[in-house]
């Protein structure tokens, strides 16, 4: 992987910073009119998951970081480890734990999601912003209950946790925000 | 070039503010005696000043022959103090900067510079004058002057003049990550005002007396504390540094020496030597009157006036739409 130069860095890009590749996630050119430029960056562990500032001087640079998103699907669970599917190849890829971590509760099989490859090995497991799961346990609905007040936990079929209306019933299929883990409505 | 981004990067609502701006500009200085001046953009000189980097251009007398380089210019700095030594009085011009590599939230590499010159004005005129322009085109309140020291204590708790370097990275230390070193003390004393300070100048600021190390083409003199400092100032408002203003230096000798000085902070870092303006070295042995100036960039008042983030939205194309 090659060098870029701190003048080209740009939202997005990614870098390897003390070993870890990161993410940039903001991109300022900082410049007073007699002084010199520098580059400040706002950035993201791809390890870690730290965000940071941290600055470059106009002639630095950074090593690119062999990171990339794929769209895959998701295979199954053996327990210890998430399998995916790049569709178009087949090649399919294992992710940890820890580069899973909180997207467990939203894999449904079959679904799609975005993992991010370091050095071809998956370091995160991004969910869509929506999916659809089935409630597996949750108190009985209200009937009637449609609009208004209150609200229950429910269990999903991928273990997962939300507060769901009252008038919701054991399996019934429901559209989840994962980047908040909100309840959207019935799917 | 994308086919997609015809359009302009501002709002026409924004230009027309812009237009008027402008023209609120030129009343002011009509009024005030000031006499506008429109000088070259091109020219066989380039900046001095290690930390600009002037666009080049090449001039051939047709095409295929043999190839001048000429540079864009900075500021219109040089021109007009060679106008002042020509006796042309109180000046000013609505000037087009070209700065290369300048790209960024507050940073276009071509904008909108007002400059002025005030012969027998002091700094603190020049101030009011600044002042009472820019009350009239933003209709700013509480104005508020700080030396440089005071700016710094008040803000960060140190006097920037005495603190060390160590001291200085230590303030940063905690925000923002700056793993290099630079035995440069301004380096810092910069990242030190344009991250920890600068954001949070949102009211008008004056800021006078800065260190001499950062007097580029300002005189330098003593302060009340027997302390060496430029006799510049700034005006900050909006979190943004909008203007830089001088007692202007007259000594063709020490001119001369800043000159020289800039191009070996060139060499040390690297960076290449461009032709230097000795013109004004000239115009200034002929004479120049005792004058203040300053340099106001236009875009960012603009950007304070309609509340703006970016350059962008207060020039008709962005820079990746030009």
């Amino acid at each position: 992987m090659g060098n870029v130069s701190s003048g080209q860095f740009k939202t997005g890009m990614k870098v390897m910073i003390d070993g870890d590749p990161c993410n940039m996630v903001e991109v300022e050119f900082v410049k007073p009119g007699k002084g010199q430029a520098f580059t400040r960056v706002r950035l993201r562990n791809l390890m870690t998951g730290r965000i940071w500032e941290r600055t470059f001087k106009s002639n630095e640079s950074a090593e690119t970081a062999d990171v990339m998103d794929r769209d895959m699907e998701y295979l199954y669970s053996d327990g210890e480890m998430w399998h995916f599917m790049e569709p178009s190849t087949f090649e399919q890829y294992a992710a940890d734990e820890k580069a899973v971590a909180d997207c467990s509760q939203w894999l449904k099989e079959g679904d799609k999601v975005m993992i991010t490859l370091f050095n071809d090995n998956p370091i995160a497991v991004t969910p869509p912003n929506f999916v659809e799961l089935e409630v597996t346990e949750t108190d009985p609905g209200l009937k009637g209950d449609t609009a208004q007040g209150g609200s229950k936990p429910a269990t999903l079929s991928t273990g997962a946790v939300v507060r769901v209306p009252l008038f919701i019933n054991q399996g019934e299929v429901l559209k989840i925000d994962t980047r908040t883990g909100e309840y959207v409505s019935r799917a | 070039m994308n086919r997609n981004q015809w359009q302009p990067s501002a709002e026409i609502l924004t230009l027309r503010e812009r237009a008027k701006m402008l023209a609120a500009v030129r009343a002011f200085f009509a009024e005030h005696g000031v006499m506008e001046v429109d000088t070259h953009c091109l020219s066989q000189a380039a900046v001095s000043d290690p930390f600009i980097d002037s666009l080049e251009v090449v001039f051939s007398t047709h095409p295929g022959a043999e190839e001048q380089r000429y540079y864009l210019q900075s500021s219109p700095e040089y021109a007009m103090k060679r106008l002042l030594a020509a006796d042309s009085g109180p000046i000013y011009q609505l000037a087009k900067a070209f700065r290369n590599g300048e790209v960024g939230r507050q940073h276009n590499p071509e904008f909108t510079m007002l400059e002025w010159y005030r012969p027998r004005f002091s700094l603190e005129q020049l101030m009011d004058e600044v002042q009472a322009l820019v009350t009239v085109l933003l209709g700013l309140q509480h104005w508020e002057r700080l030396s440089y020291r005071d700016l710094f204590k008040r803000f960060v708790g140190v006097d920037p003049h005495q603190a060390s370097i160590e001291e200085l990275q230590a303030l940063l230390e905690p925000h923002f990550e700056c793993p290099f070193s630079d035995e440069r003390k301004d380096t810092w004393l910069e990242l030190v005002m344009s991250y920890l300070i600068e954001p949070k100048l949102i009211e008008p600021v004056l800021v006078f007396d800065f260190p001499a190390s950062q007097a580029a083409l300002a005189e330098v003199v003593e302060d009340g504390q027997g302390v060496q400092v430029a006799a510049r100032f700034e005006l900050y408002a909006g979190g943004m540094e909008l203007a830089n203003g001088y007692q202007e230096l007259r000594d063709p000798a020490e001119q001369a020496k800043r000159l020289e000085a800039d191009d070996k902070v060139r060499d040390s870092l690297g960076l290449p030597r461009r032709p230097l303006e000795t013109r004004l070295v000239s115009a200034l042995e002929s004479g120049i009157p005792a004058c203040a100036g300053v340099a106001l960039g236009f875009d960012r008042l603009l950007m304070v006036k309609v509340g703006a983030s970016n350059l962008k939205e207060v020039i008709p194309f962005g820079f990746e739409r030009c």
